[in-house]
């Protein structure tokens, strides 16, 4: 196998490979923030910057961590950089870090942060990791501010709290679907979206694990 | 202890990990296809979550918290900064710790949980529950509460879940739903039917 180009690191991710709807990474954040743009976007940037930095910051000392004890040094490196993002946000923009609430500090557990650490940083150069974090965090981005336009949107006839659909309740036409600023909402989007890529995409169709058999013709059956 | 019944069955049904605050939802998705092993996850799961909440509980009123180091005689210290660093640290190292216990004392159910362990430490639900216990400013019998109940309630979401699976695998799905996509639909149809438990009080 040749070494993968930035090119590729950087764009396969987004839908080739994206983290959510094939490698089923990361999925806990992106239903809980999506029910407004805004934090779906604070949410992605953060994300995506603490990938591209834990993945550079792992690849370059990746020679010096002993394998016995890398998951702790990895957790260790993403934790810091976690606490650095929180920290920000909580000086810069207090409304908002207190609307994403525990969210931020659950990046440190987000698979996509691990995942590429592990699979991707551990075996390549420093450069190549930060744009493979920056492609996976684009992935993940891509994702979720499909998620959250089409929820806030549709849920509240809003993009990033301005008013794009006229309410009913307001005179206007539209009358706002409340569903889908509520939970499961977000599970059958990511469905329907799953389902949307993977019938673009037939490579990606799982194999079912049981097949029906073909349809007995009714002269048989009777 | 009303108000503890009262936060145990909020924290289980009405506040579901799983199903209400999406929390540990990757190995929720990839551990799910059997009910045997969905059940053994389930179980250790609680088992951490009940040692770590209140363990995490005692770390941030005694160390980190704003005035907390008030019995070393450093008062004006607030290291609360430094939350996120050392609940992962404990989870970690606990679950290291219970994972050589079980090993040496009963291995017959280190042999049940023992591959689940390792998975438990990145499982997003565990480090949700000292966060929210953190956010929610929860005393040490009331996090204890809550770390049973928000285990238990991961457990429930994923053996039902499971159950839905196995016999889910029989049905004649479109193709590009087949797998993930069938499993996010099926889940959020249980999550709208754990929220009609939404009001419910005691």
């Amino acid at each position: 196998m040749s070494a993968p180009t930035v090119k590729e690191v950087l764009f396969n991710p987004v839908f080739k490979n994206n983290p959510i709807g094939l490698q089923i990474l990361g999925i806990c954040s992106a239903l809980a923030v999506t029910s407004n743009l805004k934090t779906a976007v604070v949410m992605s940037i953060a994300l995506t910057l603490v990938t591209a930095c834990s993945n550079l910051f792992i690849s370059m000392i990746r020679h010096q961590i002993p394998s016995s004890i890398r998951m702790i040094v990895q957790m260790v490196i993403i934790a810091s950089l976690v606490i650095v993002v929180d920290q920000i946000l909580k000086a810069y923009a207090f409304t908002l870090a207190k609307q994403l609430s525990v969210f931020v500090g659950l990046i440190i557990t987000n698979c996509i942060v691990m995942g590429r650490a592990e699979a991707f940083a551990m075996q390549n150069p420093p450069m190549l990791s930060f744009f493979d974090g920056i492609g996976n965090g684009l992935g993940y981005s891509a994702m979720l501010l499909t998620l959250g336009v089409i929820r806030e949107l549709f849920g509240a006839g809003k993009l990033f709290g301005i008013e794009i659909f006229q309410l009913a309740k307001d005179g206007g036409w539209y009358v706002p679907n409340g569903l889908l600023l509520l939970p499961p909402s977000a599970f059958f989007l990511i469905g329907l979206i799953i389902w949307g890529l993977r019938s673009w995409r037939t490579e990606q169709v799982e194999e079912p694990a049981f097949k029906m058999a073909p349809q007995v013709s009714e002269q048989e059956a009777y | 202890m009303e108000h503890y019944i009262s936060l145990f069955v909020r924290s289980v049904f009405i506040e579901n990990m799983a199903l209400a605050f999406f929390l540990g939802m990757c190995t929720f998705i990839a551990i799910s296809k059997k009910v045997e092993t969905a059940i053994g996850l389930g179980i250790a799961v609680i088992v951490v979550q009940t040692i770590t909440v209140p363990a995490n509980n005692l770390i941030y009123t005694w160390l980190l918290r704003d005035g907390a180091l008030a019995w070393a005689g450093l008062p004006d210290v607030d290291l609360s900064f430094l939350g996120l660093l050392s609940y992962i640290g404990v989870i970690a190292a606990i679950v290291q710790i219970l994972e050589m216990l079980l090993d040496k004392f009963v291995p017959s159910l280190y042999n049940a949980l023992g591959v689940f362990l390792p998975l438990i430490t990145v499982n997003c639900a565990i480090m949700a529950g000292s966060l929210f216990m953190v956010e929610r400013d929860y005393n040490l019998a009331e996090s204890t509460v809550y770390g049973i109940g928000s285990g238990a309630s991961w457990a429930l979401a994923i053996a039902l879940l499971a159950g839905i699976r196995e016999k889910l695998k029989y049905s004649d799905v479109p193709e590009g739903l087949q797998g993930l996509g069938i499993t996010f639909i099926t889940i959020g149809l249980m999550s709208l039917g754990f929220m009609s438990f939404s009001g419910v009080q005691l």
